[in-house]
């Protein structure tokens, strides 16, 4: 029965309307500038086009789903992937709508703010309180930077928001009330997408990417040793023999010496191939190694065979010597013929597989195994493991020797032709993904604009994400220093104010009502727990980091401040006068917020072009790093 | 049923009371002032079957003497086991050749650098000189012969405080869980393990150091147990032995950090409990938070400085460490050649320097015949910080052009712009717009040019700190700063250690950044130059707090650059309490004398095993609590001493284990040994619970004699795996264990085990 008339009864906080509209304006507004490669969309873009091109690949910086998503955002966009992703500031083609790309974090920055302002309602504070929160987020030049490009910082920053406010509604939700669940679940998906959206590592650290996952004869590889060792080192061979005496009289083959090599070089480059055939070209369908193969190692740059045989090595006379096979007609036969084995196999033929298998290479002739020697430390040699008697299990065990490899993208084949997860469940190649994402080995490298993280919390350093190629128009991600120096500010206020509040507590002095106590005990808990996570773990992180990375803990600390502000002028301020005084000096704050957010706006939006004068003077701390064009 | 009920009973509360005893007892006289009593003589009459206090006197006298038995039992082993076979091998062993030799350079009185601070190895050298040792056996290497000096007094000592270790875990354990056969299990444990014979059998820190922990944590109980009676004597006295321990566990090595930090969260603890404790007046917690100052920080501190005094004043000579420090440092050596020096007193061209960098242990600046090899900026020389004096470390002060040579060579002064020859190579110190190595938001400096010919990249501007355009530089003096004309980037020493190719020397970068910091200034250590005249210089002596801050800052790097070596075996801290891998401390193949350091793998087994084993019973415990099952009191009493006692046990555990997953530093297997101590100490408290607790499962007989059965079992299987691995720790000689003629055969149970 249609009850007559039909009222909807709305209600809308305009406050956060204006709050979210501003938020759009300032995070959406001239998106498509620059029309450049910003910073790591350098590094993101390239999953982009291997999502658009349907391509497997390995990524060490973690879960799929931000990648996913900035992938539809170029899907919608009609971006088809034919884009070279090599450096910064490479201009995209007209054709390309750059607005599409970014579009998709961009939002997820803007709706951070309105979710804040949920977020400190939810903390059971004013809607002034709300406001002020809505407001530092709003003018934080940092997290504008952050969304205004193709990057996943903001929308995990957005899904870490929204996690934390629908956990919250969850628990202030009246009990048994349905909706209530709801919470729940979108607080655990949000967990999820969280989790799923989160670069581990951002940052321009090169990982294999577009690479066939499966090695075939004819393959191109490099052979890393997983010995443990501080720095990798792939097996390598050059054009120099090893010399006919050593030092110490010992006689050597004088054949091309093989070693273990630090760096990467093109002389580490091996070509797989099949002892039986002499063409050394991958066949159509490739045929894959698998365990137990017999295979030949051909170098890449001098095409001699992995060779070794019963001659001393150069630093340990114990074990066989490993050379690049010259023939020099002195009966000394070639003994090039190497046994794969698979080390971390599950099954009896498993196929080689990039990076994730380790491998051991034995010889045929003596079953001795490959191996980089600890002490030699450039040399690859042979080893046996027992003297006299070969008993070829003890030998095996003994020695966990085996090689990580990496497979170029080799011109001869394409990788995206080579379809090797088809048979493979879902589940299986879920935890796989996830094993390898997060035992992919990174090297520790330090970055122009890396940094440590306590240099964070005082904000030390920046990062240059575009020049402009001929003018001084820049974009830094640059924080707003005046809300920076806020939330740190409040941090420190509110640890003091608990510690002083629990050791008279301790004593007996009730100072709070215990609701009142509560609240702020649990404001500090969500708020300053949220920071610390967000913050501490990174301190023993041993990878590059960057500024960004401390955008999420940043955020708890502008949800802290209002909340702290609010607490002090309802608690501990009773008179008139001093409330005023407080309401004063918090519009004080927040103006001069804006005024430092309008100051550093340039750098920020990249637009409009500043003198080098202008540029200097936005140089607040010396350790930044503004560009200057010399003219 | 129900007589059988109560008999049961019976023996609980009069176990219970004997733990009461000890509780409200000690002090008769104040037992109307202690805020604890009432409680417990509530408990004691809520128990329907006690007998009243007659029999708890008795039970009470006829505890102590066992107990002083069993202390002279412990003791006595202890010291049997450790001191059995000590002189065995006569030659040196592992890590002895450090120790040993830094002993020799305490009683010899040069100065070394080391990573550990000195208490260790002065008491090492102390024992060594008592004992007729006259330093002159070189220890350089292990597997020397001693043959006629007397190692055997060093070795000894170190024996002699690892001999505490069980008797000190016996009273720990005693005194959290009150029971001796928790202690007895701890004892045995500790006694009959191969591996902590082994590592206090030789000259090593470990010992010494486990030593203190141990005092500190025996202190630290035995402190808190007289919580009922502050200040009196023994309050004071324990408070101010677990503080002299903890400096000494310091003292020894920076591993002593871990149980200062399970000290302050004890003491953290207690004084929040003082504070709660509203009876107590503000003054009263004011008193008793300044004790805790004064016994457990200004006590430890003020001793362990006085070590390190101690420290500087023996090693007065000049030595191995010298180039560790900085100039005015190495001016109080004798021997060194700034002590008393005499150079020219200004910075002048044509003069042969060295340049050392003013960060502490930054090194002089260094360049050798090797390139920066390919993908690493320019394939230029190096140039590096090194922390040896050497003939690398001198360079060529010249003007830009090629000098014209006039009879008194010109003076260098503020603003003038010098190029630096390498002396040895004949390269420029030369900069230019490539990334560092290492710090890629600074430059890269190499060695550029020959015979001192080279480009406008070479010239660099001398800049003297506080100075003005046309002061001189000071030699010792003078902070100097090189400015790099064509870039205006400073030269810098970013101290990271540079990996292989650079001989794990410290990068030096060019820094764009201006900034004054320690970094970017240098001094001009020694000066050359025949044709001025040397003046002595007296330097500014430092003081004592400089001295002591310089060497922390030395040690503290030294610790923090030893990553591991590609050639050392690496160990990974999740090996070590599943007894993965030990060290080899002697000896490798059949004809030697082998000593294998390896825990006895059954009781570390043990040991894991207790671990999981106390968590779950802790969680059965507390959910049981929680829930509100009405348990007898002897549970009750159990589940205290399971969180209070095995808590603070676990917590120590932790604290000496978790911190080295964080770590950077290379680890070895030896670092595990605190841990396992506290580890031990848990699995005492764990098992005699667990064994307590018989009585859940059978009724009364029985489960008395699955309690004792169940510590004969233990005891002897202990005892029987010590018998089959003690050769590890006592030697074997003959065939290695996989073959059948070996003492070891058929106990290699684990593949990565090297004997």
């Amino acid at each position: 029965m249609l009850q007559l008339p039909l009222v909807v009864t709305a209600r809308l906080d305009l406050v956060l309307v204006l709050v979210t509209l501003l938020s759009l304006w300032t995070r959406l507004g001239g998106l498509g500038y620059p029309g450049a490669v910003v910073f790591d969309e350098v590094y993101y873009g390239q999953f982009l086009s291997l999502y658009m091109k349907r391509t497997f690949f390995i990524d060490d910086s973690g879960p799929p789903l931000g990648h996913a998503l900035l992938a539809l955002g170029a899907y919608l966009g009609g971006f088809d992937g034919n884009f070279v992703w090599n450096r910064i500031g490479a201009a995209y083609p007209c054709s390309l709508s750059v607005w599409s790309l970014r579009l998709l974090p961009a939002l997820g920055g803007a709706l951070c703010v309105p979710l804040g302002y949920l977020l400190v309602l939810e903390l059971r504070c004013s809607h002034l309180s709300a406001l002020g929160a809505a407001l530092l987020l709003l003018l934080e030049n940092s997290l504008i930077v952050q969304s205004r490009f193709m990057l996943l910082e903001s929308l995990l920053i957005f899904f870490v928001l929204l996690a934390f406010f629908s956990y919250l509604r969850f628990l202030n939700a009246p009990g048994r009330c349905w909706s209530r669940y709801g919470w729940l679940l979108l607080s655990g998906v949000s967990c999820a997408a969280a989790v799923g959206a989160c670069p581990f590592q951002g940052g321009l650290s090169r990982v294999t990417r577009g690479q066939p996952l499966q090695v075939a004869f004819g393959s191109q590889v490099t052979l890393r040793s997983s010995a443990p060792r501080p720095v990798p080192c792939w097996l390598h061979s050059h054009k120099a023999n090893y010399p006919i005496r050593y030092e110490n009289g010992r006689g050597s083959s004088h054949q091309q010496q093989v070693t273990c090599y630090g760096f990467k070089d093109v002389n580490n480059w091996w070509i797989i191939k099949d002892p039986a055939r002499q063409e050394l070209v991958v066949d159509s369908p490739p045929r894959p190694v698998r365990h137990g193969d017999i295979i030949q190692l051909v170098h890449g740059m001098t095409s001699r065979l992995l060779n070794s045989h019963d001659v001393a090595a150069p630093m340990s006379p114990h074990a066989q010597e490993v050379s690049g096979y010259i023939d020099f007609n002195v009966s000394m036969a070639t003994q090039n013929l190497w046994r794969l084995e698979i080390y971390n196999r599950e099954a009896e033929s498993e196929e080689w597989k990039t990076i994730v298998s380790e491998v051991r290479l034995v010889h045929v002739n003596t079953s001795a195994v490959l191996k980089v020697l600890a002490g030699s430390d450039v040399t690859a040699v042979a080893e046996q493991s027992t003297s006299i008697n070969l008993d070829i299990t003890i030998s095996h065990d003994a020695s966990p020797a085996g090689q990580e490899q990496k497979e170029r993208e080799a011109e001869l084949h394409s990788p995206t032709h080579i379809d090797v997860d088809r048979k493979i469940s879902f589940w299986s190649k879920f935890t796989e993904l996830q094993w390898k994402m997060l035992t992919v080995k990174q090297e520790e490298s330090e970055h122009k604009y890396s940094s440590a993280p306590l240099e964070w919390i005082a904000m030390e350093t920046n990062i240059a994400y575009w020049l402009h190629p001929s003018s001084n128009a820049q974009i830094h991600l640059i924080g707003n220093p005046v809300s920076w120096g806020v939330a740190n500010l409040s941090l420190l206020a509110y640890q003091l104010l608990a510690a002083l509040y629990l050791l008279r507590r301790r004593r007996g002095f009730r100072d709070l009502p215990d609701g009142a106590w509560q609240r702020f005990a649990s404001v500090g808990l969500l708020c300053g727990g949220g920071w610390a996570v967000n913050f501490l773990p990174f301190l023993l992180m041993e990878r590059t980091l960057f500024l960004y990375h401390y955008l999420p803990a940043l955020c708890y600390l502008h949800l802290l401040s209002p909340a702290l502000l609010e607490h002090i002028h309802t608690h501990l301020l009773s008179s008139r006068t001093s409330r005023h005084v407080l309401g004063v000096c918090t519009a004080a704050v927040l103006l001069s917020v804006f005024l430092s957010y309008w100051t550093f706006c340039p750098l920020t939006y990249g637009n409009p072009e500043l003198t080098a004068n202008q540029l200097q003077a936005l140089k607040w701390r010396d350790s930044w790093d503004i560009l200057y064009r010399r003219r | 049923m129900e007589k059988e009920e109560c008999i049961s009973q019976w023996h609980k509360t009069r176990d219970s009371s004997i733990v009461r005893n000890r509780k409200v007892f000690p002090s008769p006289e104040q037992t109307h002032q202690s805020p604890i009593t009432p409680e417990s003589k509530i408990k004691q009459d809520d128990t329907p079957c006690s007998n009243g206090s007659s029999g708890d006197f008795s039970a009470r006298g006829s505890a102590d003497s066992p107990n002083q038995l069993l202390l002279i039992v412990v003791t006595g082993l202890s010291f049997a086991t450790r001191l059995y076979k000590i002189t065995e091998p006569p030659h040196v062993c592992w890590d002895e050749t450090h120790f040993g030799k830094m002993g020799s350079y305490y009683i010899n009185r040069t100065f070394f650098f080391d990573v550990h601070p000195p208490l260790g190895k002065m008491l090492i050298a102390l024992a060594g000189y008592m004992t007729g040792y006259d330093g002159t056996f070189p220890f350089v290497k292990p597997g020397d012969k001693y043959e006629h000096h007397n190692y055997w007094g060093m070795r000894g000592f170190c024996a002699m405080l690892g001999s505490f270790l069980p008797i000190f875990a016996y009273l720990i354990v005693q005194e959290l869980s009150r029971s001796h056969t928790a202690a007895l299990i701890t004892a045995a444990l500790l006694i009959f393990d191969t591996g902590c014979i082994t590592i206090s059998q030789y000259i090593l820190l470990d010992p010494i150091l486990m030593f203190f922990i141990m005092a500190a944590v025996l202190g630290m109980v035995k402190f808190n147990q007289q919580s009922s009676r502050p200040f009196t004597a023994p309050w004071w006295l324990w408070l101010v032995l677990c503080g002299a321990a903890l400096a000494g566990a310091l003292g020894v090595k920076f591993v002593g950090l871990f149980v200062i930090l399970l000290v302050g969260l004890n003491t953290a603890g207690d004084l929040w409990r003082i504070l709660g404790d509203l009876s107590l007046s503000l003054v009263d917690v004011a008193k008793h938070f300044l004790a805790r100052v004064v016994g457990l920080i200004l006590l430890p501190l003020f001793l362990y400085v006085l070590v390190f005094a101690v420290h500087f004043a023996l090693l007065n000579k000049s030595g191995p460490g010298d180039g560790f420090f900085s100039s005015t440092f190495q001016s109080r050596l004798i021997g060194n050649n700034l002590y008393n020096v005499s150079m020219p007193e200004y910075l002048a061209y044509g003069s042969t320097i060295t340049v050392k960098n003013l960060r502490i242990a930054g090194g002089y600046l260094h360049s050798h015949w090797h390139l920066y090899p390919e993908g690493v900026g320019a394939k230029q020389q190096q140039v590096t910080a090194y922390l040896h004096k050497d003939y690398n470390n001198m360079w060529l002060v010249h003007k830009p052009d090629n000098d014209t040579q006039s009879q008194t060579p010109d003076l260098v002064r503020h603003g003038d712009i010098i190029r630096l020859e390498h002396k040895e190579t004949t390269r420029n110190l030369h900069s230019h717009l490539h990334q560092a190595p290492l710090t890629k938001k600074h430059f890269q400096v190499t060695g550029y040019g020959i015979n001192g010919t080279g480009d406008t990249n070479d010239l660099w501007q001398v800049e003297v700190c506080g100075g003005r355009r046309g002061d001189l530089v000071k030699v010792l003096r003078s902070k100097v700063r090189f400015l790099h004309k064509a870039t205006g980037c400073v030269l810098y020493s970013s101290g990271k250690t540079l990996p292989k190719w650079g001989w794990e020397q410290v990068e030096v970068t060019c820094s764009p950044y201006l900034k004054e910091t320690p970094s970017s200034q240098w001094n001009i250590e020694d000066h050359i130059n025949p044709r001025l005249p040397n003046i002595s210089l007296s330097l500014l002596k430092p003081n004592f707090l400089e001295i002591l801050l310089e060497s922390h800052i030395v040690m503290i790097r030294g610790n923090s650059g030893l990553k591991p070596k590609d050639n050392e075996m690496n160990s990974k801290p999740w090996h070590w309490p599943i007894n993965y891998q030990g060290l080899r401390f002697s000896g490798v193949n059949e004809t030697e004398y082998r000593v294998y350091l390896l825990g006895n793998p059954v009781v570390w087994w043990i040991n894991l095993a207790s671990l999981g084993l106390y968590l779950i019973m802790v969680a059965v415990s507390s959910i049981a609590i929680q829930r509100g099952i009405s348990l007898q009191q002897k549970r009750l009493e159990h589940s205290d001493i399971l969180t209070g006692g095995g808590g603070l046990l676990l917590l120590g555990w932790l604290l000496h284990y978790a911190p080295f997953y964080v770590m950077g530093r290379v680890l070895y297997y030896h670092h595990y040994f605190p841990a396992m101590l506290f580890s031990s100490m848990l699995t005492g408290v764990t098992l005699d619970t667990l064994l307590r607790n018989a009585d859940l499962l059978l009724c009364q007989p029985y489960s008395d004699w699955l309690q004792r059965g169940g510590q004969m079992v233990l005891l002897f299987t202990v005892l029987h795996s010590f018998y089959m691995f003690h050769p590890l720790s006592y030697g074997m000689t003959g065939p290695l264990a996989h073959e059948p003629g070996s003492a070891m055969a058929g106990l290699k149970w684990m593949d990565s085990w090297e004997f």
